[in-house]
């Protein structure tokens, strides 16, 4: 039996992680929320956010928190380019229709990657990735807490925008009301673009947070689609606060099954939580009825 | 079916079963390969193609079905003509586990495809963890003598494989023509494009769901057991991975989906794709590892982009057998 301390720590360790997937999972859901598809290649964009970093960094000595910028801005323009001109087409076709598209899509990216940077795995080193705050017999990861508190602050400032912002309340009312949205003159494929923009810039931020905690190689990408999808299942597709609550259950649940069983183990958790949850709460947690 | 229909389907029986006489050894492993495909991607179409419920767990019985069968074989001297039954009857009841939770609470569409994925990796990982199976470090079978020929425990030279195959797959062709043509075909289809119609019509469309899941289910568990005989070495990371469900619904995707031509047309053109971009590659010396992938990526984009309902149905009216 690991002794309290260690638990506590890796409890905090998850919690941290699991806010950067929180984030990254935000993104998704916030598309899923309004454009109604789901992206199978949300888990490839994260990897190449990671990349993006890895290369500023190399290039520039950029730090990853300064990349955060350019690098959500060219995600935006990318998710915005990606939605306007390949899935809006796309939109009143079958779900499988949609998933080949983004299936391929993913495919692309991953073996792009794979072209460029090869099956290595890379990574970021900054002083602050060794240094910790120290609270009795608990230690916080310098890195971890300051890649949680950009996952929140980022979170915050969509949840801000979605709730503040006259755009943003247009995106709301088409995912409300798509029909009423376009009688009431709402120009619905420009704002799903949009959406689509500001769910890749999520995973933007998420992915450069996310260089400062692991390694990354091309192969990385389907593994986090499946994870970005338990946690909005989790959490309640389609619901932000959801996103955010699934990924630090998911990022706990990960660090307590490294620590009790065997690190392999530890997606099993949140697969059976996944089945549990689309059983009895087909909604997710924190997700309204349909 | 018109007499064109018949004629061009003759034709192409008679090459299939000629094939090995005079093809070398290369030619028929792909042929196997695309009657592989052809054969789990007409399984994976009674459930969505027929009745419309979109699985991308289908690694679950590939994988299920070949463990099965292999540790039934390679732990207990089992032989396979036994082990199949054995995972055909694994299979059904995960399937109608699943078919029975996800039906019962009402789960559909996206959320229905994506419990059948979180099964499909959740079994993954409990294999990966299981020692009788030999965990992640894989399950072998005693390579097979190339020159004898040993039906019984379903070894022997890759003509044995490929005659096997096809005739599970001209079987499964028979079987879904004649599924589709019955009262389950016909309910199937109505569940398909109308549920909530469906069941006003007194459809009783959790029973016709349960049938499609059942029976998907079961082929796919042959197409795994066929699989662990053929390849001899199954690791859960491999067999169970979400790449490989992709791979099993690429086919009847790209050929036409709820089409009884398509998954075989789809597993021929995305295999023969494959090889010929390796081809081509050899060819011009290229080796970058990936740059394979991202054609037949592009190629998957281009072709779900301007043909919506698969090749099949096109290329149906171009040759003069559509209905």
């Amino acid at each position: 039996m690991p002794s309290i301390d260690l638990i506590a720590n890796v409890v905090i360790a998850g919690l941290l992680t699991g806010l950067v997937y929180g984030l990254m999972a935000l993104g998704l859901s916030v598309i899923f929320g309004v454009v109604r598809v789901v992206n199978f290649a949300h888990g490839e964009m994260m990897t190449i956010a990671m990349y993006c970093a890895v290369v500023l960094f190399g290039a520039f000595k950029l730090d990853p928190f300064l990349a955060v910028l350019p690098v959500a801005a060219v995600f935006f323009g990318f998710g915005y380019a990606m939605q306007a001109g390949l899935i809006n087409p796309f939109i009143t076709r079958p779900e499988h229709s949609q998933f080949m598209l983004l299936v391929a899509v993913a495919i692309i990216m991953v073996n792009v990657l794979l072209m460029i940077f090869g099956p290595s795995a890379l990574n970021v080193q900054v002083d602050y990735q060794l240094e910790s705050y120290e609270f009795g017999p608990i230690l916080f990861d310098k890195a971890r807490v300051l890649a949680a508190g950009m996952a929140l602050a980022t979170s915050a400032g969509l949840f801000a925008f979605f709730k503040y912002t006259n755009t943003g309340k247009a995106i709301r009312a088409c995912a409300d009301n798509n029909l009423g949205a376009k009688v009431v003159g709402l120009n619905v494929k420009h704002l799903y673009a949009l959406t689509f923009g500001l769910g890749s810039a999520c995973v933007a931020v998420a992915g450069c947070m996310m260089i400062l905690l692991v390694d990354v190689v091309p192969t990385l990408g389907p593994g986090y689609t499946l994870l970005a999808f338990v946690i909005v299942i989790i959490g309640g597709l389609g619901s932000m606060p959801g996103a955010l609550f699934g990924g630090i259950l998911i990022g706990v649940s990960e660090a307590m099954a490294g620590l009790f069983f065997a690190p392999s183990a530890k997606s099993m958790f949140g697969f059976a939580l996944l089945i549990l949850v689309l059983l009895f709460r087909p909604q997710g947690l924190l997700g309204r009825k349909p | 079916m018109n007499q064109r229909a018949r004629i061009l389907l003759s034709i192409l029986g008679i090459v299939l079963v000629l094939l090995p006489a005079f093809a070398g050894n290369y030619a028929i492993s792909v042929a196997t390969l695309i009657l592989y495909f052809a054969f789990v991607g007409q399984a994976w179409n009674v459930m969505m193609g027929f009745a419309g419920q979109l699985s991308l767990g289908h690694s679950l019985y590939v994988g299920v079905g070949a463990y099965v069968a292999a540790a039934m074989f390679v732990n207990l001297g089992i032989a396979p003509w036994a082990g199949i039954w054995v995972a055909i009857l694994v299979c059904m009841a995960m399937g109608a586990a699943i078919g029975f939770l996800a039906f019962r609470f009402g789960i559909s569409g996206v959320y229905f495809a994506l419990l059948t994925i979180a099964f499909a990796e959740f079994t993954r990982i409990g294999f990966d963890h299981l020692q009788w199976t030999g965990g992640s470090g894989g399950l072998f079978l005693k390579v097979a003598q190339r020159e004898q020929m040993d039906l019984f425990n379903f070894r022997g030279p890759p003509a044995m494989y490929y005659y096997s195959i096809l005739a599970l797959t001209a079987g499964a062709l028979a079987l879904c023509s004649w599924l589709l043509k019955s009262r389950a075909g016909y309910y199937w289809q109505a569940i398909r494009e109308d549920e909530e119609a469906a069941q006003a019509l007194g459809i009783n469309t959790f029973r016709y769901k349960m049938i499609a899941v059942l029976i998907s289910s079961a082929m796919t568990a042959v197409s795994g057991v066929f699989f662990a005989f053929y390849y001899n070495n199954l690791f859960p990371e491999q067999i169970f991975h979400i790449s490989r469900s992709i791979e099993i619904i690429l086919g009847p995707i790209i050929g036409g989906i709820g089409t009884l031509f398509g998954p075989i047309l789809g597993a021929f053109v995305l295999t023969m794709l494959a090889d010929g971009i390796t081809e081509v590659l050899a060819h011009f010396g290229v080796e970058v590892p990936g740059i394979k992938q991202v054609f037949y990526g592009v190629v998957l984009l281009v072709v779900v982009m301007f043909l919506p309902h698969g090749i099949w149905p096109t290329l149906a009216k171009k040759i003069g057998v559509a209905k």
